[in-house]
């Protein structure tokens, strides 16, 4: 993090970082030349004004961006009573544009400095490379980057200047093949340079890099150079394959935290309780519209608390599901125990019932869901790119795996709901009402289903027949990770997930789905009970 | 002839019931070519075309509903996969009809089919020889859905697969292959299937005189596929697949090699399924990978559960109630609450009706006039129970 703009250190270090570079060491002070381009800026003339966008980029004062923005958009006024150029920001408060303070208003005979179309080019190269210098690494690294693509030699002094004054070593990396990039690109740039920028576009090591290597070691001029080229390209490769792996490991996780979501509630509910609920992939839709219907309520009432409505709509999920759930339990399922075929019919009735109503109430088309600011957007860490949506996925189902674990494992329900499991007639005559435990035990599986709708309105697409497309895979998992085994559920959610992901690059993903699909009824021939079978008196029971 | 050999069985109201219906579809056999093609249009009781491709739909669904029937009601099979059998039996008689188009396709191509010259592609596929021949795609019809289901039943049986463990992995089973066709490489014409057929032996699939054949011959297929399923089930092999429906491991313990027994009547059912989809085809017109959707199967077991399961004259019965239903809701306004209806037949007829509606008739006549229990009745296995 650069200090803060006002203090002297700043104003030192952009000072010392303007000297050393061989291009800029004639230049004075940066107050000299935002003095100098304010100057320029009351003559009032567009060339004086092209020449003004100049000194007031190589100034490199904190408020440079600024005036350069106010610039493009009109915003920037001069008086030539007051001698003084001020700029206001979008919200209209004005600033002195020497010294970069507040003033409570322009001076009274300020006029707007006038700009045409080709100052308008030159404002917007000009904030290019300002951003450089931007005191936000976000926006040093884009700034970045965009050199790394466009590879302009007009870059270089400003670069190197901004890439010495970088303390970041990340975005320093950054720079430094962006430099490289540009330096291989261009003409002029002596042997040793082009071998050395070779060298560091390696260690970017990314497809980016590998792109510009292939051109080099096609085009470049010099034999040591497309030699070295030629030796980044194998290291490069060998890399990338790696960081393809582990890329795609990632996606398997995020792909297996979303198979665990969908499937938890049904191991409950067909786990612990035999029940096979084919309603299972409309309780996650309805966790979805729940999102969908508060994100249209914060729009309409509180767009300000945006961020907050998932916080709302994961425990309102949760209430409507398990009140479905509950619903479908007490109205339904509970005449039918012991007769899993039959169950299994007449929940998948519930299930066309469900998505046709809400076909009917919220139409068939896709519905949007926002996301909140946190969920939006990815970081880069060892060259893999991590979206926050999926990182909060991952996240969040592993929460709420714990938090069921330990419901199952600490409270008193909890309790209940193994005793009932292991042996229903001797809970029932130590006193457990297992008709309500029966209740609850559904209202949580459908209940943890609507959670899922709410993080899967992140990633998929709101639609009545959201369910239809997870119920097969989420008996899958369960089937394939043991009955009644929360763990078995777990390792068997990744286990598919990576696997599908690994097999994706080399079969495609619908033949990679099918070889998963036929492995698993393969799977289920070995082991009828699957990964974790529960092993003793509760297999009878 | 048929009805005498009827005859010799004792009195039930079991076979009083299959009596009848025989006769109804011995009946359907004469009046469809006469009302049909003898009557002219515009006169009464002439049966526009509509009907007849209708009826000839519904009693390929009959067909699959007694295959089905044979599994699940008389031997505690469910299967959610049916509708592979029968979209694979489709397929192959697809296959056939793509290969009759010849030259008058868009491309005009002698070979291949439009959507393989769509497709760029230089040569027909390895497993498309042999269709241009009615015999050779008659063989198929039997074979691929014979060894599908040979395969599939041989592994799941063996290694004692129960329950709504075979449910799902049935399922599992026929989502694969729903993928699988909608994928253009598998050169069975992806997302769109097969269509455009043109003729059909010689014939001309949509004319008059052809659409009246082939119900004919559907007919003539639902009977036999009966006969043969009834032979099946009243014999001492299907009494031993009640066994194995009620109790199992008894069955098993009494010494009789059970999963030999369900895979026996898991392939013959297939291969009545895959004859059902042949003959759904031509009368259609096209074949998809949408014919392969669990959803599907999921909606042929309520056909039998909702004439009956464990009656062979339920499970048809099941399939015309059921679809007449859907024809009749979706053709008109009230297009968009037909699954509300479907919906909750499938809730209403396993808590209110679980031995179906034909079911439960049998069972009222059979006490009013033998008082004994009917044998349609079919209560879930108490060993079944834990699951």
């Amino acid at each position: 993090m650069r200090p803060r703009p006002r203090s002297p250190i700043a104003l030192l270090f952009v000072v010392f970082a303007l000297v050393i570079m061989p291009l800029t060491v004639r230049q004075a002070m940066a107050q000299d030349r935002l003095d100098a381009a304010i100057e320029k800026l009351l003559a009032d003339s567009y060339p004086d004004t092209d020449a003004a966008v100049a000194d007031i980029v190589t100034s490199g004062a904190p408020q440079a961006a600024a005036m350069l923005d106010a610039m493009a958009e009109r915003r920037l006024l001069f008086s030539t009573t007051a001698k003084s150029v001020s700029y206001q920001d979008a919200a209209a408060k004005t600033f002195d544009a020497r010294s970069g303070q507040l003033i409570p208003a322009p001076p009274a005979d300020a006029q707007i400095v006038r700009v045409n179309n080709r100052l308008r080019g030159t404002i917007a190269a000009a904030i290019g490379t300002l951003t450089l210098l931007s005191p936000d690494p976000a926006k040093r690294l884009s700034a970045a980057e965009s050199v790394f693509k466009s590879r302009d030699a007009a870059s270089l002094p400003a670069l190197e200047a901004a890439m010495a004054a970088e303390k970041l070593p990340n975005v320093k990396r950054v720079f430094a093949s962006a430099r490289a990039s540009v330096l291989l690109a261009s003409p002029d740039a002596d042997r040793a340079q082009q071998v050395a920028a070779v060298a560091t576009l390696a260690e970017r090591g990314d497809q980016d890099a590998m792109a510009l290597l292939q051109g080099v070691a096609a085009n470049a001029a010099s034999g040591d150079v497309k030699q070295a080229a030629a030796l980044a390209i194998t290291a490069v490769e060998r890399k990338l394959k790696i960081t393809g792996v582990v890329q795609n490991v990632y996606y398997g996780l995020s792909l297996g935290s979303v198979l665990l979501l969908a499937a938890i509630g049904l191991a409950i509910t067909f786990g612990v309780m035999g029940v096979i609920n084919m309603a299972h992939g409309e309780m996650v839709m309805l966790g979805a519209y729940t999102t969908y219907v508060v994100q249209e309520v914060f729009r309409g009432y509180a767009p300000a608390h945006f961020g907050w409505s998932l916080a709302v709509a994961i425990p309102l999920a949760f209430l409507v599901s398990a009140l479905v759930g509950i619903a479908i339990e007490r109205g339904i399922i509970r005449f039918l125990y012991g007769r899993p075929l039959d169950t299994l019919l007449a929940t998948w009735g519930v299930s066309l019932i469900l998505q046709q109503a809400v076909r009917t109430i919220f139409g068939s088309s896709n519905k949007e869901v926002g996301a909140p600011s946190f969920m939006s957007g990815a970081f880069e860490i060892f060259g893999l790119s991590i979206t926050y949506g999926r990182m909060w996925i991952i996240i969040f189902t592993l929460l709420v795996f714990v938090a069921l674990l330990a419901m199952l494992k600490l409270t008193p329900l909890g309790l209940q709901m193994r005793a009932v499991t292991q042996n229903r007639r001797m809970a029932a005559s130590m006193g457990i009402r297992t008709n309500w435990i029966d209740a609850m035990t559904f209202a949580l599986g459908s209940g943890i289903a609507g959670i899922a709708g709410v993080a899967l309105s992140q990633i998929d697409n709101v639609s009545p027949n959201l369910g239809q497309s997870y119920i097969i895979d989420s008996f899958m998992v369960v089937v394939f990770g043991g009955v009644g085994n929360l763990w078995g559920t777990l390792v068997s959610a990744f286990a598919l997930g990576i696997a599908n992901k690994l097999l994706e690059p080399f079969a495609g993903a619908v033949l990679g789905k099918i070889f998963i699909l036929v492995a698993l009824i393969l799977f289920v021939q070995k082991r009828p009970r699957g990964l974790f079978a529960l092993k003793g008196r509760a297999v009878e029971a | 002839m048929i009805l005498k050999a009827l005859g010799s069985q004792p009195f039930s109201v079991n076979a009083a019931a299959s009596r009848i219906f025989v006769g109804l579809l011995l009946a359907g056999l004469v009046l469809v070519p006469v009302l049909h093609l003898a009557i002219p249009e515009g006169a009464p009781f002439h049966l526009p075309t509509y009907v007849v491709a209708l009826l000839g739909k519904y009693l390929c669904f009959a067909i699959l509903a007694v295959a089905l029937d044979l599994v699940w009601g008389y031997c505690g099979i469910l299967s959610l996969g049916h509708s592979a059998f029968f979209a694979l039996g489709g397929y192959a008689m697809g296959m056939y009809l793509m290969r009759q188009i010849g030259t008058r396709g868009v491309y005009a191509n002698p070979i291949l089919p439009d959507f393989m010259v769509f497709l760029n592609y230089k040569e027909l596929p390895w497993f498309w020889y042999g269709f241009h021949s009615f015999p050779f795609a008659l063989f198929m019809i039997f074979f691929v859905p014979g060894v599908l289901s040979l395969v599939f039943g041989w592994l799941a049986f063996r290694s004692r697969v129960t329950g709504v463990y075979l449910s799902i992995i049935t399922q599992a089973l026929t989502y694969a292959l729903v993928l699988a066709f909608f994928r253009n490489d598998m050169g069975l014409g992806g997302n769109n299937g097969l269509t455009d057929f043109k003729d059909i032996l010689g014939f001309t699939v949509q004319a008059s005189g052809t659409r009246t054949i082939l119900c004919m011959i559907s007919i003539a297929t639902l009977l036999a596929t009966f006969l043969v399923a009834q032979r099946l089930v009243n014999s001492t092999f299907g009494k031993v697949l009640i066994a194995i429906r009620d109790t199992e491991s008894r069955t098993r313990f009494l010494g009789y090699r059970v999963e030999n027994y369900k895979l026996a009547v898991f392939v013959v059912s297939a291969l009545m399924a895959g004859v059902a989809g042949a003959l759904y085809v031509p009368q259609v017109g096209i074949i998809n990978p949408s014919e392969f959707v669990p959803a599907n199967s999921i909606e042929a077991v309520i056909w039998v559960a909702v004439g009956g399961r464990g009656t062979l004259v339920g499970a048809a019965a099941g399939a015309f109630i059921v679809n007449f239903l859907k024809t009749w809701f979706t053709s008109g306004l009230l297009a968009p609450y037909w699954l509300f209806v479907l919906g909750t037949i499938f809730v209403v007829v396993p808590l209110a009706l679980p031995k179906g509606v034909v079911g439960a008739l049998l069972d009222r006549f059979s006490t009013k006039s033998t008082g004994l229990k009917g044998a349609s009745a079919m209560d879930e296995p108490a060993g079944k129970a834990a699951e």
